[in-house]
């Protein structure tokens, strides 16, 4: 298990100028589509302008060129092919846009399944064995997922830009999309669907690992019982979502860094000070909005109920650890 | 209206004079006027929350505001740009004061109802102002469900405030409808008519068929919330996509609300820029109804990934592709339009041609977000944000710049800075396209939107979009400048100082309360020269 916070695979750096890195069966058909379109919008607006700065400059008003030289209101043939091209053309666009749109939204009958639920502001990840994983999806690589998803409050929708996919997660309804990823790696989970003040925090990412790891990490989730707690802690930290907020190196994310935080004297957004201290970790986590560190937005989510008595202090002894 | 006739030298602006001959108004042209005021104060407005919104950006991290804050500006920037401006920009302002003009008529069909919609429209914006006082809605302009329902913001006084600028909407809809059925000058048959009554005509029909569904949707919301009515909220038994249905079955519609008018002033402004008849007098026309009808049918290109059917999916991205078509159709009659003319290049023909890059690239882009798989993908990104505000700015702004600037002489009787005019212009121009060329690729990135806070990757384009807002604004506080200054000392206008070949221009500017000293009498088609010296 990967024991600093996760780095996703970098959507800007990798891949080309337009997309993140296609990390998906389906996904280059896609890009292709896009650049299908692309190169045809472009020549098409070249040659549309190519026109335009030709009539510019040779119907300009000038001297010789009062009026216009001649009054022409209609050309029948010409505007029934302006008519008409345009139309096939988007007729075939449309038919390669929805085959595309088939595949992405038919999941094979062999996907495994795995449920997400959505809440104000954090994914959680329900695996078919027990394993319930926050903020963090862990799949097998090349084998077909199928995600069954539903929401707890308002509307969230889980894109992944590297999969090219995109749902709704809506409450009292299941929504359910799939992917078969061809590439080891880390990649971007966003929160797609306006959803409140942590919008812009519910994050998380799909850790795609091979097969043999996929079965390693599936026992190490269902055993923890017996761990020293602050290695529990750690675990947590990786598996529960707190990464996605927090570090341990000392970097701000949307939450403040776990390095140096406990025991420290630290000030709240009402300009109380405020000891790192058990009490105060365990309510931190539980009802995160009762105290909110000076210079954070309110926008970590409860973990009452996600989180065991055992986990918590865990927690606890791993933030003693990173002094 | 005033019965008495105008006096010599005198115009609708100067006489009657007083405050209370303003506010009590009937005239068409004075209310346009007005209009055009309020409207300017929300762009403004809306403008400024663009620009901290954008500042904000800057930087990944709060810079200014909090995750709260910068929702609720959003939130404001986009009800205020849709409500408050877009929607009744060109017909409210420009449409009030130069249609019964452009058909030869004294006024519109119902004065009072006109002044009502404007009394309307203020009271509309009161209760949004209101609003954004007392614990602005964070919901985003779209209000969707159950976050709407659910949020401690004041959502139901910015719902009732659009639900009530709806009735202004709807009313000068009904009144246009009746004038051009009604008060076209003798002679002027159907297709003797300007091009841009054509736009205001279908912009009424969706503007009456579609307002009352948002009215609806919004008074079930605000119902939902006040007393616990379950309609959308699944906490309530509700349905939340249903929300999102009603909404997009009046918002995409709207869409066209917005940009059929900016297509009717811009096949003005290039017929009479290029001295030429329009290329195509029908076939504009009526790809201007054909859009307004199929504009019914695609609402469903909105909620592509919220769950309905892949079978209506399939349906509305097929009837999208269809309404692209006659937007198509325009933009090829309006380059025709221009072969073999005599072209000039004042500044509202150099928003015709901003109009028509921009327009063209939201076009494309509109295209590539109509195809299902694409779409999938850019939903809800920064993508889309370009590319509506490519269509939104870059076509129905520009458009009401150029038709602003066109009609400016004949409103106030004075030319502004030519210099300045095209300075604006340029800034306009490339501060927009800072600001929103570089969105696209951001969207393609993944960036999605309504984020308060963003991955360090991003920071680079954020903050070049960022650079670009501070363009745009300069180029609309020079425009501020040289138009108020124009006002005061700018030289007189001719009746006719373009060339024009519409019925406004055959009047004095400004022209007098009843717009002509003799109803005009039409024997050819809006667009035939020759007989209009030049
Ligand atoms: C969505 C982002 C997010 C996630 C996920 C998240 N937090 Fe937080 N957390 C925050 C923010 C923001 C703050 C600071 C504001 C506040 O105090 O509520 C914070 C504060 C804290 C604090 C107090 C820190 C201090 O400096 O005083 C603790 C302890 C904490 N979180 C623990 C956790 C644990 C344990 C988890 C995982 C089980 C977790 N957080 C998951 C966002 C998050
Ligand atoms: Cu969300």
């Amino acid at each position: 298990m990967n024991t600093t916070s996760i780095i996703n695979e970098s959507l800007m750096g990798k891949g080309s100028f337009w997309f993140p890195a296609a990390r998906t069966s389906l996904a280059p058909h896609t890009d292709q589509l896009y650049y299908w379109i692309l190169w045809a919008s472009i020549a098409s607006f070249i040659g549309l302008f190519m026109v335009v700065v030709y009539f510019l400059w040779k119907y300009k008003y000038s001297p010789t060129n009062k009026v216009a030289s001649k009054q022409i209101i209609d050309n029948i043939p010409l505007e029934i092919a302006w008519t008409v091209i345009p139309s096939l053309i988007c007729l075939v666009i449309f038919y390669a846009g929805y085959i595309g749109f088939l595949h992405i939204s038919l999941p094979p009958s062999n996907a495994t399944e795995i449920h997400v639920v959505a809440r104000k502001w954090m994914w959680q990840f329900d695996y078919p064995s027990g394993i319930k994983s926050i903020g963090e999806l862990v799949v097998p690589v090349n084998e077909p997922i199928k995600l069954i998803m539903t929401s707890e409050d308002v509307v969230h929708s889980l894109y992944i830009p590297n999969f090219r996919i995109k749902r709704d997660v809506i409450p009292n309804r299941y929504s359910r999309v799939w992917f078969n990823a061809n590439a080891i790696g880390n990649y971007q989970i966003f929160c797609a669907e306006f959803c409140g003040d942590g919008h812009s925090a519910m994050l998380g990412s799909v850790r795609v690992v091979s097969k043999e790891d996929y079965q390693k990490w599936q026992k190490e989730q269902n055993s923890g019982a017996d761990l020293p707690l602050d290695v529990l802690g750690e675990k947590v930290y990786n598996s529960k979502g707190c990464n996605t907020c927090h570090s341990i190196d000392g970097s701000p994310k949307t939450g403040p860094t776990w390095k140096g935080l406990w025991g420290s004297n630290h000030k709240m957004s009402d300009g109380k000070m405020v000891v790192a201290d058990e009490n105060y970790i365990k309510e931190s986590i539980l009802d995160p909005k009762a105290k909110v560190v000076a210079g954070f937005q309110p926008v970590m989510p409860t973990f009452a109920g996600l989180l065991s008595e055992r986990e918590i202090n865990g927690i606890i002894e791993y933030l003693k650890k990173l002094k | 209206m005033s019965s008495e006739p105008t006096p010599a030298g005198m115009n609708y602006l100067n006489f009657p004079k007083g405050i209370k001959s303003w506010l009590c108004t009937l005239d068409h042209k004075r209310i346009g006027i007005m209009y055009l005021l309020f409207i300017c104060i929300s762009f403004a407005l809306g403008g400024l929350f663009a620009l901290a919104l954008r500042l904000e950006h800057l930087n990944p991290g709060p810079l200014l505001f909090t995750a709260k804050q910068y929702n609720q500006l959003f939130t404001l920037h986009g009800a205020i740009m849709v409500f408050l401006f877009i929607v009744p920009s060109i017909p409210a302002s420009l449409g009030n004061f130069i249609l019964p003009l452009m058909l030869g008529a004294k006024d519109v069909a119902f004065p009072r109802l006109n002044l009502a919609s404007l009394y309307i429209y203020v009271i509309g914006a009161c209760f949004c102002v209101y609003s954004m006082i007392a614990g602005a809605a964070d919901t985003g302009w779209t209000f969707y469900t159950p976050y709407s329902s659910t949020t401690d913001t004041s959502v139901i006084s910015m719902t009732l405030g659009a639900f009530i600028l709806g009735f202004s909407s709807i009313f000068t809809g009904i009144n246009f409808l009746v004038t051009i059925h009604k008060l076209r000058a003798p002679g002027m048959k159907w297709f003797r008519m300007p091009l841009f009554v054509w736009a205001l005509y279908a912009t009424s029909i969706i503007q009456i068929l579609a307002t009352p569904v948002l009215g609806i949707t919004l008074l079930l919301l605000i119902l939902e919330r006040s007393i616990g009515v379950g309609i959308f909220n699944p906490a309530l038994g509700g349905d939340p996509v249903l929300f999102q249905h009603f909404f997009w079955f009046y918002s995409h519609p709207a869409v066209y609300i917005m940009i059929l008018p900016a297509m009717g002033v811009i096949s003005e402004l290039v017929t009479t820029f290029s001295k030429k008849d329009i290329f195509g007098y029908k076939s504009i026309a009526f790809s201007s109804i054909s859009i307004a009808i199929i504009s019914f049918l695609v609402w469903g290109h909105h909620l592509f990934v919220s769950g309905q059917s892949d079978f209506a999916d399939m349906l509305f991205s097929l009837l999208t592709f269809l309404v692209g078509i006659p937007s198509g159709i325009k933009v090829f009659n309006w380059i025709a339009t221009m072969y073999k003319g005599s072209i000039s290049f004042e500044t509202p023909f150099l928003y015709f041609l901003s109009f028509l890059a921009l327009f063209c690239i939201g076009g494309f882009t509109g295209i590539m977000l109509g195809s299902l798989s694409l779409d999938v993908y850019f939903h809800d990104t920064y993508f889309v944000v370009a590319h509506f505000h490519y269509v939104m700015m870059g076509g129905v702004v520009m458009a009401f710049l150029g038709g602003l600037h066109y009609w400016w002489p004949k409103m106030f009787g004075k030319m502004y800075s030519e210099f300045w005019g095209k300075i604006a212009c340029a800034f306009i121009f490339v501060g927009f396209n800072m600001v929103f060329f570089t969105q696209f690729i951001l969207g393609a990135k993944g960036m999605p939107r309504r984020y308060f806070n963003y991955l360090d990757q991003y920071q680079p384009l954020h903050a070049f979009s960022t650079y670009g807002s501070w363009v745009l604004g300069v180029g609309f506080l020079i425009m501020g400048f040289y138009l108020i200054d124009s006002l005061v000392n700018g030289k007189k206008a001719s009746d006719n100082p373009w060339g024009g070949t519409t019925l406004e221009w055959t009047t004095q500017s400004p022209p007098i309360a009843e717009n002509f000293l003799e109803t005009p009498h039409v024997t050819q088609g809006p667009y035939e020269r020759g007989k209009v010296a030049h």
